[in-house]
């Protein structure tokens, strides 16, 4: 078996390159077209689940017709059911064939060119991502650029909404095209800064770099220390770097409790109120695409990319005075498996988004700009800086110091935060008290009459 | 460059599929245009002007801080992947200089944090002096 794989693999070499590309990108973009439908009836599903509902299970369920003499005797007759696997597929149907209405007032061109844009970047993003270590089939193209690439296509998406927003001539679209321009915006900035910590780890913007960075040991610790892989959520600027990419991946894709482009109780739909029959799905399945595709960075960048637990089986199955073979198969399984574990750690990933859309309410723009620009970014300007000090003096004063330097580096944040707080104005916010009905009253805040008089008038 | 060949087959991938997806329902779907039908969608109401109207500043203000603080990111993106693997000595000179570069962009946030420009909620931008005449003449 794995001979015969080795040959084709062999003969897959000898193609001409540009077939090679074209099958690595068909590799990479069917199983997302794909896993699009999966993952909308997953969302629906959990969600249901988590709000005590039962959530869509009708589509799919069928049974075998008993007088059929073509199917052998124990499946005649037999139930089959899919728990509503099918009920995506079903929407996306119907979709296709309903009134693609065209609002007169619409910029045509723009109108028709704003979902393409909005679902191109979502394929065009996975170029970079290894789903394993065959270099032959994987990365669709594994350039020197990967992470830069990512960022690249990653800004693109901006166009798809707000032109989406501008062509409909609507002011609700209107409305939410601008929010989420400012929004995507503010967002990119930490997630660049986020990663570039890590380039600045790793020494290279090549995504598979990242990867064999990740399975040295821990804290470049020897001895017994190389049983466990570095992956970078493990170390601390990796683990800052990596909640402020969390944070950034869900408010890139207009998740939830990041989803005021389409607040529906403010704006109806947002930017794509008015569109409709499958350009307006062509939105969503970016959406869907886009989430897909951001958790698979994730786990590339910060999880360890396709190993399965931050453990080096090699380095167990060299030393172990136990269980070697055991250990030898677990070092196989991780290589010959690898898609399975990625895809894993993505559907990880989805699951947090949909967990995160059940459990928090919606933020108000001004909190969410506040959290965008006040938070995340000094945040991950001062770990970016921090790791560059890091490194520079793990190289003059040996890692000894370097360890040092992060106890260091854990006051001045927190000195600098303080100063912040200090020098940031902040919001004069109004202040109100609210009584609930048969609950206890609000606590009574001190109200200034002259401030409240200012910001009547 | 033959590394790039895949990135190209599948932006041309990616592309085709968009532009299938788009055209298919324009194709299939059936269409059966009627007044109330094209008119833009305001509630039911029938829509009051049109939408290409003045937006607020600060969407406009924002976009361009982004822009400040993302190419002084970009300029260090090169920097970045030569940093670990240099010598002693380049180590020195660009950390050194990496910091007093740094030292203008934490310089710029502050300023930014200092003059408020990242408030948006109602109580600062609706405030009679950022307002203008036109409160008080109402």
């Amino acid at each position: 078996m794995i001979q015969w794989l080795q040959q084709l693999m062999e003969g897959f070499a000898k193609w001409p390159p540009i077939v090679q590309a074209v099958i690595r990108a068909l590799l990479l973009v069917l199983p997302i077209l794909t896993l699009v439908p999966g993952i909308i009836w997953y969302e629906r599903r959990l969600l249901s689940w988590m709000q005590d509902r039962i959530g869509p299970n009708r589509v799919g369920n069928f049974r075998l017709p008993a007088h059929w003499k073509i199917l052998p005797p124990g499946l005649r007759g037999r139930k089959f059911k899919l728990f509503g696997l099918l009920q995506p597929i079903a929407d996306g149907v119907k979709l296709f064939f309903k009134e693609d209405v065209t609002p007169a007032s619409v910029d045509r061109v723009i109108y028709f060119l704003a979902p393409a844009l909005a679902l191109f970047p979502a394929f065009a993003l996975g170029a970079t991502i290894p789903f394993g270590p065959y270099t032959l089939l994987t990365p669709v193209a594994d350039v020197n650029i990967g992470v830069l690439y990512m960022l690249a296509i990653s800004s693109l998406g901006v166009y798809g909404v707000v032109l989406g927003g501008y062509a409909g001539n609507n002011k609700y679209s209107l409305m939410g095209g601008l929010r989420s321009s400012a929004q995507l915006i503010s967002y990119e900035l930490s997630m660049g800064m986020s990663l570039a910590a890590i380039v600045l780890a790793t020494g290279s913007l090549r995504m598979t770099d990242m990867v064999a960075m990740q399975e040295q040991p821990l804290w470049g610790m020897g001895g017994y220390g190389q049983i466990f892989q570095n992956w970078f959520i493990l170390t601390p600027y990796g683990f800052i770097s990596g909640i402020i990419f969390l944070v950034c991946m869900v408010a890139e894709t207009n998740r939830a409790p990041f989803d005021l482009p389409e607040a529906e109780n403010e704006l109806i739909a947002g930017y794509h109120t008015e569109y409709s029959s499958m350009k307006f799905a062509v939105y969503f399945m970016g959406e869907y695409a886009a989430m897909f595709i951001f958790s698979a960075v994730f786990a590339t960048v910060f999880l360890g990319g396709w190993n399965i637990v931050p453990i080096n089986w090699g380095f167990l199955a060299d030393n172990s005075p136990v269980l070697n073979g055991l250990f030898g198969f677990m070092k196989s399984m991780t290589i010959y498996l690898s898609p399975i574990w990625m895809v894993g750690k993505i559907i990880a990933g989805l699951t947090f988004y949909i967990w995160l859309r059940a459990t928090l309410p919606r933020l108000r723009y001004d909190q969410l700009m506040s959290i965008g620009w006040r938070s995340m970014l000094p945040l991950a300007t001062l770990n970016f800086m921090a790791v560059a000090t890091w490194i520079f003096i793990s190289a003059r004063y040996g890692s000894a110091a370097g360890i040092g330097m992060w106890v260091v580096a854990g006051v001045v944040v927190f000195t600098l935060w303080r100063l912040l707080k200090s020098i940031d104005k902040g919001a004069d916010l109004e202040v109100r008290t609210v009584k609930m009905v048969g609950g206890k009253p609000a606590p009574v805040v001190e109200v200034d009459p002259e401030r409240v008089a200012e910001a009547v008038n | 460059m033959q590394a790039y060949l895949g990135i190209l087959a599948l932006v041309g991938l990616a592309a085709v599929i968009c532009a299938v997806m788009v055209t298919l329902s324009w194709v299939l779907g059936p269409k059966k245009v009627t007044p109330y039908k094209s008119s833009t969608y305001e509630c039911g109401v029938a829509p009051v002007g049109d939408s290409r109207e003045r937006f607020p500043i600060k969407f406009y203000l924002v976009a361009i801080l982004f822009i400040l603080f993302d190419i002084e990111v970009v300029f260090l993106w090169s920097w970045m992947t030569v940093f670990k693997h240099s010598s002693m000595e380049f180590m020195r000179t660009s950390f050194i200089s990496f910091l007093i570069y740094m030292s203008t962009f934490i310089l710029g946030y502050l300023y930014v944090i200092r003059v408020n420009a990242f408030d948006w909620d109602e109580t600062t931008s609706l405030e009679p002096a950022k307002l203008g005449e036109a409160v008080q003449e109402s």
